[in-house]
C-alpha cells in the first residue's frame, strides 16, 4: 500500500522508496501533533502529564524535548482550567490542543466547553474564535470501570457550535486530528483507547493483534488531511447499512464476516456535522440499518441517526432501524463483557434485520 | 488515644450539640444602618511596596485598604498617581458619562424600548479609573458590570444602545442579551452570561502573550459573588503556576443579587486575602477612590510587564442600585445602605478633589453633566432609527444560523430554509422593515 499523498518524485523508484510506515494510534495521534506544530508555530499542546512524561498514553512523547515547554506543557490537575485556559489562548491567537487524560474526566471541563469555546464564535459575531482540538481517550474494553471507560460523545453532539470526531484507524487517526487542529472550530476529538495498539474484534478472550498488521497501520509520512464530516466506508455489501464509529466499527466488521452478511459498514468519522448523504445513500441501498455505540442507548447518538434514516429513507426501509448499544447503566468493572456490545448482541441484531 | 471519642458513650453526651452557621447581613429592609464596623483605614497610611515585591510580603495589603483620596478632599500618600489635572478630568468625564449613560439606557428599558438592562452605578471608578492604568491593547476580560471600560477606551455609545436595542444596527446581530458588548477592536472581550468563566480566559490569554513573548498583558473583572465559582480557583492557579502576565480585578461590591457578601466567604476574610494562599500578590483597595484604583492597577500592570507576576485586587465598594432591571433590592436590604456607604460616591469624590486642586467647579460639573446626558439622549435617538427591541428592525432571519461554524454545516442550512418558510408563511408579502430572506 502506497502513502496517498506521495508524489511520483518523491518515491523515484523501487528499490531507493521508503520502507512501508506501520503506526499504532498513538504513534499516528504523535506524528499528528508533531507536524502540526511544526507547520504552525500557533499549535501548542497542553494537560496533564503531557509534557516531560509524553502523556499517560505516550501520545506526546518526546514533542516537549523537540518542540519546548513553551509550546508542549504540563498543567494542573484542572480541567476548568485547561479548556478555559485553551479558550483565552485561542482567543489571542494560538492553535491550542488540550488534552483531557480520560473522556470521563472531561465534565469539570464541560461549562467552558459548552458557554464558552462552543459559543465564542456565535456570540460574538465571529469577532473571537476558538480554534482549538480537546483530545481525549475514550471509550471501554479495557477493564476501565466506571471512570474510565465512558463515552460522552453524545453530551457534545448536543451542543451546537461543537464538532466530534472519533478515528478508527491509525491513517485516518493521523489525517482526522490534522484537520480537526487546522479546523476554525472547536472539536472535540475522542481517541478509542480499547483500539490505540491494535484492532478490537469483539473477542476479549482471543489474542489481540498489533496495528502493525492491517493496512490501516500504513501511515504516511508528512502533512496529509481527512476531511471533517466526512465518512468512510469500511465494507462494502448490499444486505444491510451498519452505522458506527471508533471501536465498533472492527466488531462490527469482525462479526459481519464471522456471519457472512455483506454489510455496508459506515465508520462515520465525524459524528457533528455528520455525512448524512453517505448515509442516505447506503440505507437507500440497502434498506436495513443498524447502529452501533458503546454509549449508553437512551439519547445516545444512536437515537439521532435512527430519527435521521427513518426521517430520510422510511419509503426504502425494510425493517426497523435497530440499535445495539452500551446498556443504561454506569460502566461495570466486573461485567464488563455482559455490558460492552460485542458479537452476540450485534449478531442477534443482525439476525432479526434480516429476518425476511 | 486518649482524645478519641469513646465509642459506647451517648452521642453528643458532654458536648454541645452542632449547629450550622447560615450568614446574615447586618441590615435588611427598614433597618438603620450602622457601618461603623467596617474598617476602612485611613488614606495614605499604606506603603507602596516595589512592584517586584514577593507575594508572601504583602499580608497587610491583602488585609487592608490602598486609600488615596481623604475626607478633606487631597491626595495622600505613597499610592498617589499624581496624575496631571488635564488626565483627572478626562476621568471624570468618562465616569460622568457612563453614569449618564446608565440613567438613560435604564430608562429605555422601563420604556419597553429593550428587556434588559443594568447600571454600574457607585462603581465607575473601579472599571474606568483602572482601565485607564491599562495600555489601549492590554486584553480585558470584563463581566457584565464594567461598561467604563468601553467608554474609557472610546467604542461608540451608538454600538452600544445598538447592541441593547438588538436593533440593524446591532454589530452581534441580535444574538446576545442586552449589554453583552464584544469589541475586538478595543481588546475587549465577548461577555458571557456565565459567570466567571471569563476570568481562567484572561489567563490563557496572558499565557498566550508571554508564550509568544509579546509584551501585552490581561486583566479581567469578577464580582465577589463570582468568586465562589470554581472557575475563580483555576485562575488563580493557573496564573500562579505559570506566573502568567494578569490582574484579576475583584469587584467586592458587597451584592451578588439578593445574597450578601458573607454567602462568598466575606465573614472571615477578605476577598484579596485569598492571593496569599495561591502565592500571588493581593491588594485591597478603595474601591470608590479613583485614585487608588488607578494607581493599583498600574501597580498591577507594571508587575505583569516585568514578569515579576499576577495580581489579584479586591476593589471594595457598594452596588448602589439594584443588581439589574429585573431586580428590586429593597426585598432584601436596607435603603439607608447607600447614603450610609462609608467610601462615598465615586464620582463625587473625584470632582471634590479637583475643586479642591482649583481645577474644577460646580459650574463646570453642572455643564459637563448636562452635556454628557444630553450627548446619550443625542446618540440614543441616532440608535433607535436603527429600531428597538421587537419592533421588527433586526438583522435578516438568515444570521441567526450564521456564526454557530465558520461554515454553515448541512443541518444548519435545512433549518434556515424551514425558519424562512414559516416566516413567509406568516407573512406572505414580508414585513415593511425586512429586507429579502428576512
Amino acid at each position: 500500500m502506497s502513502a496517498p499523498d506521495q508524489t511520483p518524485d518523491q518515491a523515484p523508484n523501487q528499490a531507493e522508496a521508503k520502507p512501508e510506515r506501520r503506526l499504532n494510534m498513538i504513534e499516528a495521534i504523535n506524528d499528528a501533533l508533531d507536524i502540526s506544530m511544526q507547520r504552525d508555530e500557533n499549535v501548542v499542546v497542553m494537560g496533564e502529564d503531557v509534557g516531560y512524561f509524553g502523556g499517560v498514553f505516550r501520545c506526546t512523547a518526546g514533542l516537549q524535548e523537540k518542540h519546548g515547554k513553551n509550546r508542549v506543557f504540563d498543567t494542573p490537575i484542572s480541567e476548568c482550567g485547561i479548556i478555559a485556559a485553551a479558550v483565552g489562548m485561542g482567543a489571542y491567537g494560538l492553535r491550542p490542543v488540550p488534552e483531557i487524560q480520560f473522556a470521563d474526566y472531561i465534565y469539570p471541563g464541560l461549562d467552558q466547553l459548552i458557554s464558552e469555546a462552543a459559543r465564542l464564535r456565535y456570540r460574538s459575531a465571529a469577532e473571537y474564535i476558538a480554534p482549538m482540538t480537546v483530545r481525549s481517550p475514550f471509550g471501554g474494553g479495557i477493564f476501565g470501570g466506571q471512570t474510565h471507560s465512558q463515552s460522552p460523545e453524545a453530551i457534545f453532539a448536543h451542543v451546537s457550535g461543537l464538532k466530534t470526531v472519533i478515528p478508527a484507524t491509525p491513517y485516518d487517526a493521523k489525517g482526522l486530528l490534522i484537520s480537526a487542529i487546522e479546523d476554525n472550530d472547536p472539536v472535540i476529538f475522542f481517541e478509542p483507547k480499547r483500539i490505540y495498539n491494535g484492532p478490537f474484534s469483539g473477542y476479549y478472550d482471543k489474542p489481540v493483534q498489533p496495528w502493525k498488521k492491517f493496512d490501516q497501520s500504513v501511515v504516511p509520512e508528512g502533512h496529509y488531511t481527512i476531511p471533517l464530516g466526512k465518512a468512510r466506508l469500511a465494507t462494502e455489501g448490499e444486505q444491510v447499512t451498519i452505522l458506527a464509529y471508533g471501536t465498533m466499527v472492527h466488531v462490527v466488521e469482525a462479526v459481519c464476516k464471522e456471519k457472512g452478511i455483506e454489510a455496508d459498514v459506515l465508520d462515520l468519522r465525524t459524528i457533528v456535522p455528520l455525512d448524512i448523504e453517505a448515509i442516505e445513500a447506503s440505507v437507500k441501498k440497502t434498506g436495513r440499518c443498524l447502529i452501533v455505540h458503546e454509549a449508553t442507548r437512551t439519547a445516545g447518538f444512536g437515537a439521532e441517526l435512527s430519527a435521521l434514516v427513518t426521517e430520510r429513507c422510511f419509503y426504502h426501509l425494510e425493517a426497523p432501524v435497530e440499535r445495539v448499544t452500551g446498556f443504561d447503566t454506569p460502566y461495570p468493572h466486573s461485567l464488563e463483557w455482559a455490558y460492552f456490545p460485542g458479537p452476540i448482541r450485534i449478531g442477534e441484531a443482525l439476525d432479526k434485520i434480516l429476518k425476511d | 488515644m486518649a482524645d478519641r471519642p469513646d465509642p459506647q458513650a451517648q452521642a453528643g453526651h458532654n458536648a454541645p450539640g452542632l449547629s450550622l452557621h447560615v450568614p446574615e447581613p447586618k441590615f435588611r429592609p427598614g433597618d438603620a444602618v450602622d457601618f461603623s464596623h467596617v474598617d476602612v483605614g485611613e488614606p495614605g497610611k499604606q506603603p507602596r511596596p516595589d512592584e517586584t515585591c514577593a507575594p508572601e510580603t504583602m499580608r497587610d495589603f491583602a488585609y487592608g485598604l490602598v486609600r488615596v483620596l481623604g475626607d478633606d478632599n487631597r491626595a495622600h500618600g505613597p499610592w498617589d498617581p499624581k496624575l496631571d489635572p488635564e488626565t483627572l478630568r478626562t476621568m471624570l468625564g468618562h465616569m460622568a458619562m457612563t453614569r449618564a449613560f446608565d440613567e438613560r439606557m435604564f430608562r429605555g428599558q422601563r420604556q419597553g424600548k429593550t428587556s434588559f438592562y443594568m447600571k454600574c452605578t457607585g462603581e465607575e471608578a473601579t472599571s474606568v479609573a483602572a482601565s485607564m492604568a491599562l495600555a489601549s491593547d492590554d486584553m480585558v476580560f470584563p463581566s457584565y458590570r464594567q461598561q467604563g471600560i468601553l467608554i474609557q477606551r472610546g467604542y461608540p455609545l451608538i454600538e452600544m444602545i445598538n447592541q441593547i436595542y438588538s436593533n440593524r444596527g446591532d454589530k452581534l446581530k441580535g444574538r446576545q442579551l442586552p449589554i453583552m458588548y464584544s469589541s475586538k477592536e478595543h481588546s475587549f472581550f465577548t461577555i458571557s452570561g456565565n459567570l466567571a468563566t471569563q476570568t481562567p480566559q484572561a489567563v490563557g490569554w496572558a499565557m498566550a502573550s508571554a508564550i509568544k513573548g509579546d509584551t501585552r498583558i490581561a486583566a479581567t473583572w469578577v464580582g465577589e459573588g463570582s468568586t465562589a465559582e470554581g472557575d475563580f480557583h483555576s485562575a488563580c492557579l493557573f496564573a500562579t503556576v505559570y506566573n502568567a502576565p494578569v490582574i484579576l480585578n475583584v469587584i467586592n461590591n458587597q451584592w451578588a443579587i439578593s445574597s450578601f457578601s458573607g454567602f462568598a466567604g466575606a465573614e472571615r476574610t477578605t476577598f484579596a486575602a485569598r492571593a496569599l494562599g495561591y502565592g500571588l500578590a493581593g491588594l485591597r483597595v478603595d474601591g470608590n477612590d479613583p485614585l487608588a484604583c488607578y494607581a493599583a492597577e498600574q501597580w498591577a500592570a507594571n508587575r505583569a510587564r516585568a514578569n515579576a507576576g499576577p495580581t489579584l485586587i479586591e476593589f471594595f465598594t457598594y452596588r448602589a442600585e439594584g443588581h439589574s432591571t429585573s431586580d428590586d433590592p429593597s426585598g432584601y436590604r436596607s435603603a439607608q445602605e447607600r447614603e450610609e456607604w462609608p467610601l462615598g460616591d465615586p464620582v463625587m469624590r473625584l470632582k471634590n478633589h479637583l475643586i479642591e486642586l482649583g481645577e474644577w467647579d460646580e459650574e463646570r460639573q453642572e455643564k459637563m453633566d448636562l452635556e454628557a446626558a444630553e450627548h446619550v439622549k443625542k446618540v440614543t435617538k441616532e440608535a433607535e432609527a436603527n429600531g428597538i427591541l421587537g419592533h421588527g428592525l433586526h438583522h435578516p432571519f438568515r444570521t441567526m444560523f450564521e456564526d454557530v461554524f465558520e461554515e454553515l454545516p448541512w443541518h444548519l442550512k435545512e433549518q434556515a430554509e424551514q425558519a424562512i418558510h414559516e416566516r413567509e408563511t406568516k407573512f406572505p408579502g414580508g414585513l415593511p422593515n425586512e429586507g429579502k430572506g428576512a
